[in-house]
């Protein structure tokens, strides 16, 4: 009964918040989602500046952050010039993100599912030389903003591409929340036939409230590897107001309360989520901080 | 074949039931679910602003033309303790009742009952509790003493004619007690199965329920009560609301209660969320293939009305989803 926590509040929560927080808080985030006992944590990212101007500071967060023995602190790499500016500035591990459909992978990243996992390629082939780990993600497991329905085989496809390549896990993201357990256990039944279940994790958007329940069937399927943010940062840029990422309090209180170990300090993650929603001034996305916050 | 397989996975505290040999999850999941919408009562009833006759009556109206089959209308609990059902004649009164739709009423007692008949009640509810210092805080008596009371109440509405609907609160947890024990909330749901409720809607009234806790509870009430009879009423304090209504849908329960939108706060943690949102039910019933008669958009168009009567956010992530920007 262990499910790793992939935390992806410093980097997929912020770069997806409006408000731009400074270098020394991020550090501090981490720092403390550390403390709170996290296994991984995704620090930063290395796309260009031009493109994600919320992640200039990559290069000072990972050299101020302190890392704890144990800990990995992955970060996005688009590319082979990302890759290598980000095992420059200390990344042990990266991520690279495919897509499960053609139109989202046009509009988010100007190329098609192939060219995208042919660039990755290069990343993959040189973090294997370096020794560095690559985690590859899957965009629009349950559905696409413009495509509508995506079919299961087809992020079977992708998820194989990426497995082969050398990611040592690769994570299935509901992009807009969109999916429900059903759609769930159908796809994960698709890329289970593909990449073996203990490789894969899901990444749950709450968009539309299905989160825990698509985590739950997915555990169920022996899926043990969850994608959650702090705080529940990270909007949805599809749907404005709406939320995103699930909050890692929501489930951390599901895993513990299933008797699921996960290593996390809720109330220091509970800590850790205060402290970044005071510096953006924003309230918090998690509902178990709403139930337990002072009165 | 449809054949499938469950193996019950023992962790911890909890357990999961993991469905083996590469079929559906889908496929151990009921048809159809009965929602029985509890906004216009459970709901406004914990919120902080009050709302006019007129505006609980369209609530209703909209509500049956969303396709809802069970709709809690009001309560006939003296105006001295739940001021904001003091309208309760009113309500019943001017509300369009659709046919085929239920619009039951929270009786407390036979004073209660017989008021509630008298302004043209078809069904009651009554509610009992699985601890009893929440008994004694929420209705000052012990959880027997009530049941004793609901056993006249039953016994009137039998010889009326009158379906009477159980619930039993704190089944997950209890914000005097703590825990509660599996087998008393049994014991309380057979009570008022044996005296005469057709129903019985167990209540995790603080949200604390995750979907071990969940398993657990409804393999011991259901040694005592058909699951057929059985109902959950999950509040989503701690956002494990649609977790738990998806296990309780696994082990066949296959009636879920809500509040459109999400109305009715929890009344033990301040700011918190209470009630499970019904278009967000509605959402992964619909997803997962299974049929409620429920019409989504219409049923948003009635949380959209009354959130802006109670000039509200709404807390169904559904309709924050798509509202327009």
């Amino acid at each position: 009964g262990w499910v790793k926590i992939v935390e992806v509040g410093p980097r997929d929560g912020l770069q997806n918040e409006k408000t731009l927080v400074p270098t020394e808080v991020k550090i501090h985030l981490i720092d403390m989602l550390s403390e709170a006992g996290l296994p991984v944590i995704e620090a930063t990212s290395f796309v260009s500046p031009e493109w994600v101007p919320q992640m200039a500071d990559q290069v000072e967060v990972m050299k101020g952050i302190n890392r704890r023995p144990g800990v990995s602190y992955p970060v996005l790499t688009p590319n082979l010039k990302g890759f290598q500016a980000a095992v420059k500035a200390g990344a042990a591990e990266v991520a690279i993100f495919g897509a499960a459909s053609e139109l989202f992978s046009k509009k988010n990243i100007n190329c098609s599912v192939d060219e995208s996992l042919q660039r990755f390629e290069e990343v993959t082939k040189a973090a294997k030389e370096a020794g560095v780990r690559v985690r590859g993600y899957v965009s629009c497991v349950l559905g696409c903003p413009y495509e509508g329905q995506v079919s299961p085989d087809k992020v079977a496809q992708v998820a194989k591409r990426l497995y082969s390549m050398g990611c040592y896990e690769i994570s299935l993201g509901d992009t807009i929340g969109v999916g429900t357990p059903g759609g769930m256990a159908e796809l994960l039944e698709a890329v289970s036939r593909e990449v073996p279940v203990d490789a894969l994790a899901v990444h749950c958007h709450d968009t539309y409230g299905q989160a825990l329940a698509n985590i739950l069937i997915a555990l169920q399927m022996g899926i043990s590897v969850v994608d959650s943010s702090v705080a529940g940062l990270g909007g949805c840029p599809y749907a404005q107001g709406a939320s995103g990422n699930v909050a890692t309090e929501d489930v951390v209180y599901m895993l513990h309360g299933l008797g699921i170990q996960t290593g996390v300090d809720l109330p220091k993650l509970m800590d850790a989520g205060a402290f970044i929603c005071r510096s953006l001034n924003r309230k918090t996305s998690s509902k178990v901080a709403q139930a337990t916050c002072k009165l």
